[in-house]
């Protein structure tokens, strides 16, 4: 029976495949552009902040603040690029992006410090970017708690005391020790991929030839419609599987990304995910006329969702619940949790079997729709 | 050139427009639900990390330190196990992102006044949340080490202490919705500008009907102008809508002048218009026009313009590049307008830019399209 059925879709795959090929530059763009991606995700991703510009406001002026200021420059993070002589001329610096922290010293700095009293040092940190405002305000706050616990510690020994740091902690990274951003988008990066080519793709592919009207021609033609739409799918099936491929490949290569776990287990669940793609893909065809419609709806049913609603960059946890809950909507999320376990963490089959039953399910359900509403639209 | 020629096509591709049911509304509603998703997803805030904790020592000592981390906000006590061996599980299974293990002589050691080291584990496999995370254990374990310093030295503290008073401008609670809402609006701009506009002109090419057009009399750049005008509109269509979402929908106010948005986000469009007249010179398929937008402009657009990732931490030739990318002049300006409320005494190299940008790549994508066609 299965061979029959291959034998019917045969010519169709064979003429979605010479489409393709030859499209040369879509073709190049299946395979070789995931690869340039990952270049980019592996060297432009990066959320380290350091050489923070830093502009002084040094009212105190003595040997006391000068050291404190020291402390900050001397731990790399920090650029000292400009001394100001009141807080007013920061808010220019600040508007125009020229520097991005402020540390405003009071006078009386060194007074008090002797005086054994408590110094609050203002910190302005442009909060424009807040995500590295959140970094540059957490390396200020340690500067300043590592100042402190120097002068204590200094004062403990002049009064005789041993000094010493009570508590110390051991920092061990699991997983990522080197905290690659490239390993961590790596699996986010193959899901967008496939979510790209499988989604739109396809849709584009056979809203096409209802646009040309070549549909007709086809329904006219002893090819069965369910025949027809699977021969169109299997195509791009295989290329985004090359095209998961390549990314693997090139992320061992380039940013020693090892797969941890099973191979097999990753195939298995690729192709998965391939198949809840497609027929996410095979929906959007459904519903649209033309080329265009179907690149927005495929927009936003498959990118934006797979981008934003996945975990690919943006923690689900840090998501309002509501938002967590709609994550569902994307089988991304899914794929990329199977995905971190098997490439990452090298887990087994135990740590993410739910979301394979998930995965499954979400394929059947849409294939099912689509199927049932192409029947009606197509045949 | 003649201007009746040009609003026949006007009204021709108005007509085309609005007979696609499904175009124009998709047009609209499409940025409205990306701006509210990315709006309320794109959080780059780190807060509320699980951790599980293994207390070994459970002394009262162990007990303070336990607080000082659940105290600070940023942690989330989660789950407690005493079993060392348990912890894989939970950071392999994602219930956790972060391990505290206290070892046995922890309170011992600090009644001896000797260092205790503790354990601290934490999932990388997120990079930045994890970086985030060490700075905040770190301020935590400091902070804890001064407290029992102090308390050592029986309250009498041998010297002052600095405090860090942090303030910050533009987005006092740090929120990265403020400054990621502005980026959306650009990148949905980016997109449906020239995705809409290099597969409008493809079409035509596809279908068959760019040549029944050449050879009336409308001249090329008739064409072009009734091509991109539409689009220009619904371009604008689109920022106005999503700064109407951004301010009322997201409580981000536009601290700046508005004209002067919408003047820098016009020149913007200019170049946006350019890039997708370009591709639909390149490309003869409307998939392939998707695809070269997609993957050879959206896509390296977004990651070195500085959109999410700070420019100034990639390396050199990216830094290069991405002088070249009108996306990024545009952040800044966007960015600056909405949330310091600048001007142009500030923005003036970005308007500057942009306006060379769009007018030269406007015209070198007429002169190829010109060429392409006679």
């Amino acid at each position: 029976m299965t061979l029959s059925v291959l034998k019917r879709l045969w010519p169709i795959i064979k003429k979605e495949f010479r489409h393709i090929r030859r499209d040369k530059r879509v073709l190049a763009v299946l395979t070789l552009v995931p690869a340039a991606l990952l270049l980019l995700n592996g060297y432009a991703l990066n959320f380290d902040v350091t050489h923070i510009r830093t502009a002084v406001v040094d009212h105190d002026k003595s040997a006391t603040s000068r050291d404190f200021i020291q402390s900050f420059v001397s731990s790399g993070y920090f650029d000292h690029v400009k001394n100001l002589r009141t807080s007013y001329e920061a808010t220019r610096l600040l508007d125009n992006g020229e520097v991005r922290l402020v540390i405003v010293v009071p006078s009386g700095f060194s007074e008090k410090l002797l005086a054994r009293e408590t110094v609050d040092v203002q910190l302005l940190v442009d909060g424009m970017d807040a995500s590295a405002a959140t970094t540059i305000v957490g390396y200020a706050q340690a500067m300043v708690l590592q100042y402190s616990q120097r002068i204590i510690l200094q004062a403990m020994s002049k009064i005789g005391r041993g000094s010493y740091i009570p508590v110390n902690y051991e920092m061990r990274m699991w997983y990522n020790p080197e905290l690659k951003s490239a390993r961590f988008l790596v699996p986010g990066l193959i899901a967008f991929i496939l979510a790209i080519t499988c989604v739109i793709a396809t849709s584009l592919s056979i809203v096409k030839e209802k646009e040309r009207n070549t549909i007709e021609q086809i329904n006219v033609s002893p090819i069965h419609a369910l025949d027809f739409i699977v021969g169109k799918l299997i195509p791009y099936a295989l290329i985004s599987l090359v095209a998961a491929a390549l990314v693997l490949l090139a992320a061992y290569f380039l940013f020693d990304v090892v797969i941890k776990g099973s191979v097999l287990l990753l195939f298995f669940a690729t192709l998965l995910f391939i198949t809840a793609a497609l027929s996410i893909g095979l929906f959007v065809s459904t519903v649209s006329d033309s080329q265009q419609v179907a690149f927005q709806i495929a927009a936003i049913v498959s990118i934006a969702p797979t981008i934003i609603l996945s975990g690919f960059i943006f923690p689900i946890r840090s998501m309002p619940w509501w938002l967590q809950v709609l994550s569902n909507i994307t089988p991304a999320k899914f794929y990329l949790v199977i995905l971190r376990s098997i490439v990452l963490k090298g887990a087994g089959l135990s740590a993410f079997w739910e979301q394979g039953v998930y995965l499954l399910l979400y394929t059947t359900l849409f294939l099912g729709i689509s199927t049932l509403r192409s029947r009606k639209t197509v045949g | 050139m003649a201007l009746h020629r040009i609003i026949a096509l006007w009204k021709k591709e108005v007509g085309q427009l609005l007979k696609d049911r499904r175009l124009l509304p998709i047009a609209f509603v499409a940025p409205v639900i990306q701006l509210t998703f990315l709006g309320f997803a794109a959080s780059l805030d780190v807060k509320n990390i699980p951790i599980v904790l293994c207390d070994l020592d459970k002394s009262a000592e162990s007990r303070t330190l336990v607080s000082s981390f659940t105290n600070s906000g940023y942690f989330t006590l989660s789950y407690s196990t005493e079993d060392y061996g348990d912890i894989q599980r939970y950071l392999d299974n994602n219930m956790v992102t972060m391990a505290l293990v206290i070892p046995p002589s922890y309170g011992e050691k600090i009644l001896r006044r000797e260092q205790a080291t503790i354990q601290i584990i934490l999932d990388g496999s997120e990079g930045n949340s994890a970086a985030i995370t060490m700075g905040y254990v770190n301020q935590v374990v400091m902070r804890l080490s001064t407290n029992i310093l102090t308390e050592y030295l029986g309250g009498k503290v041998p010297a002052g202490r600095v405090d860090g008073e942090v303030r910050a401008w533009y987005n006092p609670a740090l929120k990265s919705r403020n400054f990621m809402v502005p980026g959306v609006l650009v990148l949905i701009l980016l997109v449906t500008a020239t995705v809409l506009t290099a597969m409008a002109i493809v079409k035509e090419k596809e279908v068959g009907t760019l040549e029944q057009i050449m050879v009336t009399p409308i001249r090329p750049l008739e064409f072009m102008l009734g091509k991109l005008v539409p689009y220009t509109i619904i371009g604008f269509g689109d920022i106005c809508v999503v700064l109407m979402v951004m301010v009322f929908g997201f409580g981000i106010a536009i601290k700046g002048s508005i004209v002067l948005l919408l003047t820098i986000s016009g020149l913007f469009l200019l170049t946006t218009l350019g890039i997708g007249l370009f591709v639909s010179t390149i490309s003869k398929t409307q998939q392939q026009a998707m695809m070269t937008v997609i993957f050879f402009i959206v896509m390296p657009m977004m990651y070195i313009s500085g959109f999410v990732f700070p420019i100034e931490n990639m390396p050199q030739p990216l830094q290069v590049i991405s002088l070249g990318i009108p996306m990024r002049y545009f952040l800044v300006a966007i960015r600056s307008i909405i949330l310091k409320g600048v001007g142009l005494s500030t923005l003036w190299p970005q308007a500057l830019i942009l306006l060379a940008m769009g007018a030269s790549i406007l015209v070198a994508s007429t002169l190829r399209f010109r060429k392409k066609l006679d």
